[in-house]
């Protein structure tokens, strides 16, 4: 499976994900058996009714059993031992120098302790927040934000206290983002306590300089956007949007999840904006561990640092120490100052890859792309979101089955769904709204090899001929998955089970 | 490039020029035409020298690294939101998995054995605080807090939430930039209720306050101080009868022992995951739970991912699928309830694989450990002259020492050169008078590292 | 027990074979015929049919005609070709069915509403040429399975979703007009399954109360309230005391103070007052002005002193629109000129989507 092999799909003998029938941990209680001991210490007194009465409910299994168990459980994860070129989350290598790295000099490290025992890390912070400022042009980058949303929501919150200290806070109430930027910014800025105005994308792909002058004006707090987009849509016009947004006193944060096809060519702060974001665990390859512990690395120019949460990394001559003593900061966003693992495996990352590692990676991005670009142009009932934009997309690229479904009824769920059966990972669709129906967008980055990236689209061509010569074994996939389609209406009330304990109650008695 | 970089397959080879004959373009910068060149950077970036092989990046980062002193050099007494708990092997081992560091969303079934891990985080922390709706987890205990007021407001419609005047301060901040500023129409407001001499929430001025103004009532068993609340039921039904939700502050690690949130009263239950098979990490390794009885109400306001158990299209079998994304901002955007996000979910699966190990019988024997060291330390710390410890109050794992004639900077630096990082250094925080110090005490330190600090803690304050 | 109705509308999806843009013409049957076409809509409603009995054995009533390949299924009646008929057959199935699957368009789905007095849950199989309303699923298979889940579910649960059609002397005179005939109940989609760009699938109604009512609290006392038709202003009008679903209605202080007004009606009910104007989106070509609420002319917006507009619609609604703009048609082209540019539309309780609105 492993397949930087020509026309893998035709000499391959068929993939098949492990299938270890695992049963549910909760499953296996009452046994006696133990996974961990500790020395024995007298029962405590404890005081009025706070002694647990009855012991909670969890497995009795034994050490190798864990041990055996959650490692079934990893083989039947696919991730990205198949080949995932999975839109908008910039599919890389997660280097396991990093991993080990991380875990030999970090895991016994305390963030309480004296700054003078952690010169490493201290020193390491500023080395990255150096490299990001040099690749972004900002002042400053903190990583307290435990991921790309929670860097968004930092911007909202610095944007709060930002207008807080000119005294405008009451009058700049709304934040405007497009309908293309990722959800994380409008649903920040409306939970940081802002009104929401979003754009809609007109006829070049993005919204018009008109329909923004449109609604900025003393009340806007911040722009937050993405550029280019997840259609692989650059807005030309955002200097000028940036422009707009000061002129009316406003704030400009650009949401950098879509860079790798912009690295070394683009530098937010040259652009005008005020702040920008990185997710270390797409860009600058560290993992995602299905969901964290991540980094939103925040970045922005000197006017907002003294806003930045706290604390903050502060070089004194040759040593650092954390400078918590930041009266206009807006504190912490999370505890302490972020996943260091995380920031140690994307500096590792980045110094592997250097000034010239990063344009490489960027241009590979962008060819890779528009290569697929062209050969899914040529399956069957395969369009491209906005085709009358025809020049070269970025790093992705929107496209759609609608025609496939149209005539065949098949989705685009089930074609993602299938394709899993020859090792693909499920494909990334499309943000919400869904502005082009059936839709698909994969990422090839600059990891995976051109005879990989033939390999996903050879499935995808195969599996939308399938829709049209043999519906059923798309609808019916996958086959060769580790377990069956999900029949359970997850989303009604009395069927869905998020625990065990539920599961039982609902089901079982 | 000097040479095909391991990390970029199309580096080498002639894949870049087949690709670039496909699309019929003459170079790459070719396509880069939609971004106008004035928005382009005029220069090569200036940045370290690239370390493509991996020996030399290895040496720098051990390089780099070998400039911190860590709590497995030195005895470590640390704790404060992040804990010196023993991590079994089998965790690391389970976390490192290549197939779930690089996993992202794929579909139930592909994903099969990650989703039902997932399940079975959210199952055991279930069966520890005795609920049964469990979302996937949040960046930490202190978001998880801040998440559950505003479920608590979203549910009753109050923008009022009630909290402990003595609080770690780590999550307080955190907790006020989840309410937002006064100037802001929907901030939430913080008021606080006094703690009693006792440690433990002053009823008295709980009932003055919990009135019908109230989204929540928020408190944590164990206490940032580490004191036990001997009636957690009396303070769950104070906050039900002004029609506010019980929101439970709970160590997980402490469960075995002391009585679940589910079972007096609460009705929502957080806090972090970090003790359950999770290194500190410099603090990376924070993570927070956010659990509650299985009804609509609660289950309709949750930020976090949650996974739910399916049947599958064949007889007996089990699958894991989402449920209630719909209401997460991937689905509504910003009407989505707060945000969704990358969050700390492969520590969800240290936390599993630990809690699975466990057991019933672990969790038990634990408690009792870390009751047993921690109280010996205090016992031990009191007899010593200038100093004291509050022995009066039941504690869990972390207790506040005073000190009498010595600031904690100075007795912290004495010790650090004994090879001990004391306490945390609490002077001046809310509750405390004069130079005091917050000290943890879990089943990793054993009654040679108590005594070596009592002995160095003697020297120090003599 | 519970039963299917299915009801086949032999001529609906003909008009757009035959260059038409819909089938309501009475002898556009024969003309098919003549022109020597393939009816569509047995042949997709066979396909619906054979999905639905993989997964139910419930029995089905069938009226009209039947579908392909199913000649010994019980039919209610033999007249078909005209609304009357389709009118008739669910009529006749009033009482004897949990819930009525058709092929058709919107036309169809228009009769079948106008015609089911009890309310009975309505899924379209997509046959027709105009599909604008909510009731379809997204493809045939689809509509048979979410039959069968449906009826199989003990708690039936639906949704409200509005039944759209175009005006068809207008169309063939080449000049959009959606109008919104009435709301209908549909099985609960969620899985995606009925043709909708949304993925998740709850009452839009429900989605969009927090919007109202904040909309609702926001209204001033000093103001004169228009609001329009819609299944969203029906919802307001809700929380003000009750208005009309199809109709213009007026509100005051809180309160509904006149239902179903006209146009001469509004324009003396606005003299001297402060107004404002609370509309939805109406349709799959998004009229804001000038489709099912002509009462809000030229007249009277100009008499209203071009009045504030209050446009509150769901995202998804919005995200549907292709192209991603809205339309006002006042009758008045300059007043359209005028009016046209960036709008923007709530679309939740802090939150508005600008949308560009052309002529």
């Amino acid at each position: 499976m492993t397949a930087p092999i020509k026309d893998y799909l035709k000499r391959s003998t068929g993939f098949h994900a492990a299938r270890w029938a695992e049963p549910v941990v909760c499953e296996m209680t009452g046994t006696g058996r133990r996974g961990i001991v500790f020395d024995d210490a007298p029962a405590p007194t404890l005081p009025g009714t706070a002694m647990r009465k009855v012991a909670p409910a969890l497995p009795e299994i034994t050490e190798h059993d864990a041990l055996r168990h959650y490692l079934h459980l990893s083989q039947m994860t696919m991730g990205m031992m198949g080949v995932s070129l999975f839109g908008t989350c910039t599919m890389k290598y997660n280097p396991r120098i990093g991993e080990r790295a991380a875990l030999e000099h970090l895991r016994n490290l305390h963030p309480l302790q004296d700054a003078s025992t952690l010169q490493g890390v201290l020193e390491l912070y500023d080395n990255f927040s150096d490299f990001l400022c040099e690749v972004s042009g900002m002042d400053q980058f903190v990583f307290q934000a435990g991921g790309g949303a929670d860097a968004a929501y930092t911007h909202a919150c610095v944007t709060r206290a930002y207008h807080a200290s000119r005294g405008e806070l009451q009058q700049r109430d709304q934040i405007i983002t497009t309908i293309q930027t990722h959800p994380c910014s409008p649903a920040t800025a409306n939970t940081a306590g802002f009104e929401v105005i979003t754009l809609t994308l007109e006829e070049n792909g993005y919204p018009s300089l008109e329909q923004l002058k449109s609604v900025v004006g003393p009340r806007t707090a911040a722009l937050m956007v993405n550029n280019p987009d997840d259609m692989g849509i650059y807005n030309p016009d955002i200097k000028e949007w940036v422009r707009i947004v000061h002129e009316a006193g406003g704030l400009c944060f650009y949401d950098h999840a879509n860079f790798n096809g912009v690295m070394s060519r683009l530098r937010a702060r040259e652009l005008g904006f005020d702040a920008c974001m990185y997710m270390l665990h797409k860009t600058f390859g560290a993992p995602k561990g299905g969901g964290g512990p991540a980094v939103g690395a925040y970045g922005c120019a000197e006017h907002l640092v003294p806003f930045l949460p706290s604390p903050l990394v502060v070089k004194d001559g040759d040593s650092y120490r954390l400078d918590d003593d930041r009266p206009d900061s807006i504190g912490r966003v999370r505890e302490f100052w972020g996943n260091a693992p995380q920031v140690l495996k994307a500096y590792a990352w980045a110094r592997a890859m250097g000034a010239e590692g990063l344009r490489e990676a960027a241009d590979i991005s962008v060819l890779s792309n528009n290569y697929m670009d062209k050969r899914l142009g040529e399956v069957r009932g395969v369009t491209r979101s906005n085709p009358d934009i025809t020049v070269p997309r970025m790093e992705m690229t929107r496209h759609s089955v609608e025609k496939v479904t149209q005539d065949t009824g098949i989705t685009i769920f089930e074609i993602s769904i299938r394709m899993t059966d020859f090792g693909i990972d499920a494909l990334w669709l499309s943000h919400e709204p869904w502005l082009v129906a059936e839709p698909f967008t994969p990422e090839a980055g600059e990891l995976w090899s051109k005879e990989d990236i033939d390999y996903w689209i050879d499935v995808f061509e195969h599996v939308v001929t399938e829709a049209y010569e043999n519906p059923e074994i798309v609808r019916t996939a996958p086959h060769n998955a580790p377990i069956h389609q999900l029949t359970t209406a997850l989303d009604e009330p009395d069927q869905w089970a998020t625990t065990w304990r539920a599961y039982q109650r609902k089901h079982v008695s | 490039m000097t040479k095909p970089h391991p990390w970029m397959a199309n580096s080498g080879g002639d894949a870049k020029q087949q690709m670039l004959a496909a699309v019929g373009a003459q170079d790459v910068e070719a396509l880069f035409v939609q971004v106008p060149a004035d928005h382009r950077m005029q220069r090569p970036l200036d940045l370290p020298p690239q370390l493509a092989s991996e020996v030399a990046l290895s040496r720098h980062l051990d390089d780099l690294m070998a400039k911190n002193e860590t709590c497995a050099d030195n005895l470590s007494f640390l704790g404060a939101g992040a804990w010196p708990h023993y991590v079994p092997a089998i965790c690391d081992e389970v976390v490192g998995r290549y197939e779930w560091q690089t996993s992202v969303f794929g579909a139930p079934t592909s994903d099969h054995g990650r989703n039902q891990a997932w399940f079975e985080f959210t199952s055991q922390i279930g069966a520890l605080v005795e609920m049964d709706f469990v979302g996937l987890p949040v960046y930490s205990w202190g978001c998880a807090i801040g998440h559950s007021v505003r479920m608590a407001s979203r549910i009753t419609g109050r923008k009022r939430v009630l909290i402990p005047a003595i609080m770690d301060p780590e999550r307080l901040s955190v907790l006020e930039n989840y309410c937002a500023p006064t100037e802001m129409e929907r901030h939430i407001e913080i008021v606080t209720v006094a703690i009693g001499a006792d440690g433990c929430i002053d009823r008295d001025d709980l009932r003055a306050k919990a009135d019908d103004s109230i989204a929540a009532i928020y408190f944590e068993t164990p206490s940032y101080h580490g004191v036990i609340e001997g009636n957690p039921a009396e303070l769950c039904q104070i906050a039900r009868d002004a029609g506010a939700e019980a929101i439970v502050g709970v160590d997980p690690l402490s469960l075995g022992l002391l009585e679940a949130p589910g079972a007096y009263g609460a009705t929502i239950a957080v806090g972090p995951t970090q003790p359950l098979g999770v290194h500190m990490y410099a603090g990376g390794g924070v993570g927070g739970f956010i659990a509650s009885p299985d009804e609509e109400k609660y289950a309709r306001e949750y930020n976090t991912l949650n996974v739910s158990i399916s049947q599958t299209r064949q007889q007996g079998e089990f699958g894991f699928g989402l449920t209630l994304f719909h209401q997460s901002s991937y689905g509504m955007r910003d009407e989505g309830k707060d945000w969704t996000g990358n969050s700390v979910y492969l520590w969800s699966l240290a936390n599993a694989a630990y809690m699975a190990a466990m057991g019933p019988e672990g969790f038990a024997e634990i408690g009792r450990l870390i009751m047993a060291r921690a109280g010996s330390a205090a016992q031990a710390i009191n007899a010593l002259d200038g100093a004291s410890v509050d022995l009066s109050r039941p504690i869990f794992k972390e207790f506040v020492v005073q000190f009498a004639d010595h600031d904690v900077a100075t007795i912290n630096d004495a010790l650090r050169q004994r090879g001990i990082f004391g306490g945390k250094d609490i002077t001046g925080e809310a509750g405390i008078t004069g130079a005091a110090a917050l000290f943890c005490v879990t089943e990793t330190h054993t009654p040679d590292d108590i005594d070596r600090l009592v002995t160095a803690l003697k020297e120090v304050l003599a | 027990m519970t039963r299917l109705g299915l009801i086949v509308n032999p001529v609906a999806g003909l008009g757009g074979a035959m260059a038409r843009k819909g089938s309501d013409e009475p002898d556009m049957v024969q003309r098919a015929a003549l022109a020597g076409r393939d009816l569509v809509s047995p042949v997709r409603a066979a396909r619906a049919l054979r999905a639905f009995q993989a997964l139910s054995d419930a029995p089905v009533l069938c009226g009209v005609v039947r579908p392909d390949g199913s000649p010994d299924m019980p039919l209610l009646s033999g007249a078909y070709g005209t609304a009357q008929d389709t009118r008739d057959v669910v009529r006749d199935m009033q009482g004897q069915v949990d819930l009525i699957l058709f092929a058709g368009g919107d036309g169809t789905a228009r009769d079948i509403c106008a015609a089911n007095a009890g309310g009975i849950p309505v899924l379209g199989i997509p046959s027709g040429v105009k599909m604008h309303s909510g009731v379809f699923a997204r493809s045939p298979e689809r509509a048979g399975q979410m039959a069968a889940r449906f009826l199989s579910d003990t708690a039936q649960r639906t949704e409200a979703v509005e039944i759209l059609d175009i005006d068809e002397e207008a169309r063939r005179a080449g000049r959009l007009s959606a109008r919104l005939y009435t709301v209908a109940r549909t099985p609960l989609d969620s899985s995606g399954a009925r043709q909708n760009p949304k993925a998740g699938g709850t009452d839009p109604v429900g989605e969009m109360d927090a919007t109202l009512a904040s909309y609702a609290r926001r209204m001033r006392d000093d103001t004169l309230y228009i609001l329009g038709p819609g299944m969203t202003m029906a919802a307001l009008k809700q929380r003000l005391g009750g208005g009309t679903l199809l109709g213009v209605d007026l509100a005051q202080c809180g309160q509904i103070i006149a239902r179903d007004v006209d146009e001469d009606a509004l324009l003396s009910a606005i003299a001297g007052r402060n107004v404002r104007i609370g509309l939805t989106v109406v349709g799959g070509q998004g009229f804001v002005l000038g489709r099912g609420n002509q009462q809000i002319s030229a007249r009277v917006l100009r008499n209203a002193g071009l009045p504030p507009i209050d446009v509150i619609c769901g995202a998804d609604k919005l995200a549907a629109l292709h192209p991603q703009e809205l339309t006002i048609d006042t009758g008045d082209p300059a007043l359209d000129a005028e009016m046209a540019g960036y709008w923007p539309v709530m679309t939740g309780p802090a939150r508005h989507q600008v949308m560009k609105v052309v002529p």
